[in-house]
C-alpha cells in the first residue's frame, strides 16, 4: 500500500514547525484564546438566563464541548482542504497528480498546521469539564458515545468541508462560500439547535447534518428529551451519517478531480 | 513505443458564461517515441506544448485522439503510470520548500517506494555528478534557482522512470547552470535507461541532448525530424554582430552575408549570413578590413525556427 508514506510525510511537516518553538508555542496560544472567546460567550448569555433554547449551562457547555472538539480535529486533519484554489491556481495540484498517490489526502497532509491543537485542547478541557459537571449515568453506551460522539463528529465535519472547497472544482472564487459553509456549520453546532427558527433546523439535521455532532450527542449522554420531540434512534445515528458524509464528500471531490481533469486550470 | 498518441485534440472553454467561446489548444498531435530516444518538443508560446504534455502524464483528460504512455492510459493509470515517469517543471517544484533537500529525496524515494540499496545507489552518483554535496542539508526555499534545478532533477530520476518528461527545466538559469544539467541529463540519456522529452525555447538545450525534433504550432505537428536535417533545411540566417575600435561604413562584398545593419554611428554591425558559410571564416574576412573590438554570434532563435518553419509547410 502506497499510503504507509502518509506518516512520515506528515511527521515531516510536524519538524518543520518545531523548529521555531517559540513562535509555535505562541501560535498555540492564540489558538487556545480564538477557541476559549466562544466559551465566554456562552457564560456571557448564563448571565442573563436560566436556559437556553431548554438547555441549562452545564448542558450548553457539554453540546459546545462536544463541536468545538470535532471542529478543532476537523481543522487539525482536513483545514488544509481550505488552500485547494491556491494549490489550483499555483499549479501545484499539478505536482500531485503526477505522483503515485491520491491528491486528496496529498493535499490534506501537505501542512499539518500542529498550532491547531491548541482549539483541540479547549474543545477537550470544556467536554472533561462538562461530562464532569452533568448528571451522566455512566453505562457501556455512554461511555462508548463520549468517546466516539468528538470523532464521528469530526469525520462529519471534515466531509463537509472537503465538500464545500470541492466546489472551487467547479466555480472560480468559491473560498467565501467554502468558508461560511465550514465555519457557518463549525459554529451552529455549538448551541443547541432548539435556538434555532424550525427551517434552520431542519437543514442543520438533515441537509448539513451538523446536529448529528454534537445535539443528538448530548441528548444520549444526558439521557433527557429532547424538546423537539424527535426520535430517540437520532441520537445514536452518528456512525451511519458520517458513513454518508464521506460516502458524499468522496463523491463529490471525485467528480471535482475529474472535472479539473477535463476543464484545466 | 513509450509514447504513442492518435489524434490528439484538446479544446478548452474560456470566457464567460454569456461569452463562451471554444479555444482549440491542441488539434491533432500524433506522435510516437521509441525508448531510449531524446526528443525536443518545441514550439512558440501557446503553441500546445503544455497542454500535451498534461495529457501524456494523465493531468488532462484529451477532448478526443488517444494516448499510451509506457503502455498506459495516462488519465485512467495515472498513478501506475506516476510510478513510472519523471517530470520536471522549470516553474514549480516537486520539492518540500521547507525541508533540506535531502529529506526531500529520502521522501521522494519513499512515496516511489525505491528499494534502500538502489536508492543510495542512485543518489550517490546524482550528488556526485550534479555536485550537489555542498547543499544537500540546505532547506529548499533558500537553494538557487540552479541548486534546485539540479535538485528537481534528481528527485524526478530517483526511482529510475522510463520516461523523463522536463518542462522548460533551462529557464531562468545562468550559462554554467545550463550547461552543468545539459550534460547530465546527455549522460544519463546516453546509457539508454532513461528517454527524454524536453520542451525549451533555449536552441542549445535542443542541440546538446536532442538528436529529434518535433515542431508544433496552433495545436498541429509541423515538422518530426533529426535535428541534424531540419537545421540544415530550415534554419534561418546567423548573425555575427561585430563591435568596432573606430567608426566604419557598412561592410560590403562579404562572402556569404545576405545582409549588412549598422548600429551605434558605425561603431556596431550586424552582418546576417546563411548556412553555408563558415563564422570563422567571416570573422577572419571582416577581421582583414576592419579593426574589431568584440564579435559574438547570435543563433537564430527556436521561434524564428519554427516562424520559417511554418511559413513553409503552409499549402503553396
Amino acid at each position: 500500500m502506497a499510503e504507509t508514506v502518509y506518516p512520515r510525510i506528515i511527521a515531516s511537516r510536524v519538524r518543520g514547525q518545531l523548529a521555531y518553538p517559540w513562535s509555535f508555542a505562541l501560535d498555540v496560544a492564540a489558538q487556545v484564546i480564538g477557541q476559549a472567546f466562544e466559551l465566554v460567550t456562552i457564560v456571557v448569555i448564563f448571565t442573563q438566563v436560566t436556559t437556553l433554547g431548554g438547555f441549562t449551562a452545564s448542558e450548553v457547555v457539554l453540546i459546545y464541548g462536544l463541536a468545538a472538539t470535532a471542529f478543532a480535529l476537523t481543522d487539525l486533519a482536513v483545514g488544509q482542504v481550505e488552500e485547494l484554489p491556491t494549490f489550483i491556481r499555483t499549479g501545484e495540484l499539478d505536482v500531485m497528480l503526477l505522483r503515485p498517490l491520491r491528491a486528496l489526502p496529498q493535499l490534506l497532509t501537505a501542512d499539518i498546521a500542529l498550532k491547531r491543537l491548541g482549539r483541540v485542547v479547549v474543545g477537550v478541557a470544556a467536554l472533561g469539564y462538562a461530562l464532569a459537571s452533568n448528571n451522566i449515568v455512566w453505562s457501556p453506551v455512554t461511555v462508548l458515545v463520549a468517546i466516539t460522539a468528538p470523532l464521528l463528529g469530526a469525520v462529519i465535519l471534515g466531509s463537509i468541508w472537503v465538500a464545500a472547497n470541492a466546489l472551487s472544482f467547479w466555480l472560480i472564487d468559491s473560498s467565501e462560500v467554502a468558508r461560511g459553509i465550514t465555519y457557518g456549520s463549525g459554529f451552529a453546532t455549538s448551541y443547541p439547535i432548539t435556538v434555532f427558527g424550525p427551517w434552520l433546523r431542519r437543514i442543520l439535521c438533515f441537509a448539513v447534518p451538523s446536529a448529528f455532532i454534537a445535539y443528538f450527542p448530548a441528548l444520549a449522554l444526558l439521557g433527557r428529551p429532547d424538546p423537539l420531540g424527535l426520535p430517540e434512534l437520532l441520537r445514536y445515528s452518528a456512525p451511519p451519517v458520517a458513513l454518508l458524509c464521506i460516502a458524499a464528500a468522496a463523491l463529490v471531490w471525485r467528480s471535482g478531480i475529474r472535472r479539473y481533469q477535463s476543464t484545466g486550470s | 513505443m513509450i509514447i504513442e498518441t492518435d489524434g490528439l485534440r484538446r479544446d478548452f472553454l474560456v470566457g464567460t458564461r454569456l461569452r463562451r467561446r471554444r479555444v482549440v489548444a491542441v488539434r491533432d498531435v500524433t506522435l510516437n517515441v521509441a525508448p531510449g530516444e531524446a526528443v525536443g518538443f518545441l514550439g512558440p508560446n501557446g503553441a500546445g506544448k503544455s497542454t500535451t504534455i498534461k495529457m501524456l502524464t494523465g493531468v488532462l483528460v484529451p477532448t478526443s485522439g488517444s494516448a499510451s504512455v509506457c503502455g498506459l492510459d495516462p488519465v485512467r493509470e495515472r498513478r501506475e503510470l506516476g510510478k513510472r515517469i519523471g517530470v520536471v517543471f522549470g516553474q514549480r517544484s516537486q520539492l518540500w520548500w521547507d525541508l533540506p533537500l535531502e529529506e526531500s529525496f529520502d521522501l521522494h524515494g519513499a512515496i516511489h517506494k525505491v528499494p534502500a540499496a538502489r536508492y543510495e545507489e542512485r543518489l550517490e552518483e546524482c550528488v556526485e555528478l550534479l555536485d550537489m554535496t555542498s547543499f544537500l542539508r540546505t532547506p529548499v526555499r533558500q537553494l538557487s534557482l540552479g541548486q534546485r534545478m539540479r535538485g528537481e532533477v534528481t528527485a524526478a530520476l530517483l526511482h529510475s522512470p522510463e520516461l523523463l518528461v522536463l518542462d522548460e527545466p533551462t529557464i531562468g538559469l545562468d550559462l554554467a547552470s545550463k550547461e552543468r544539467l545539459r550534460s547530465f541529463l546527455s549522460a544519463v540519456n546516453a546509457r539508454g535507461e532513461v528517454t527524454l522529452l524536453l520542451t525549451t525555447h533555449d536552441l542549445p538545450d535542443v542541440e546538446r541532448l536532442c538528436r529529434r525534433v518535433v515542431v508544433i504550432d496552433h495545436g498541429r505537428v509541423l515538422v518530426d525530424d533529426e535535428l541534424s536535417t531540419l537545421r540544415r533545411r530550415f534554419a534561418g540566417n546567423r548573425t555575427l554582430v561585430v563591435e568596432l575600435t573606430a567608426p566604419a561604413e557598412a561592410l560590403a562584398g562579404l562572402t556569404g552575408v545576405v545582409d549588412v545593419q549598422v548600429e551605434a554611428q558605425g561603431m556596431r554591425q550586424r552582418l546576417a549570413f546563411g548556412a553555408g558559410t563558415s563564422a570563422a571564416e567571416l570573422i577572419a574576412e571582416v577581421a582583414r578590413r576592419v579593426e574589431l573590438r568584440d564579435v559574438t554570434v547570435d543563433e537564430p532563435s527556436i521561434e524564428d525556427l519554427v516562424r520559417t518553419l511554418y511559413a513553409s509547410s503552409r499549402p503553396a
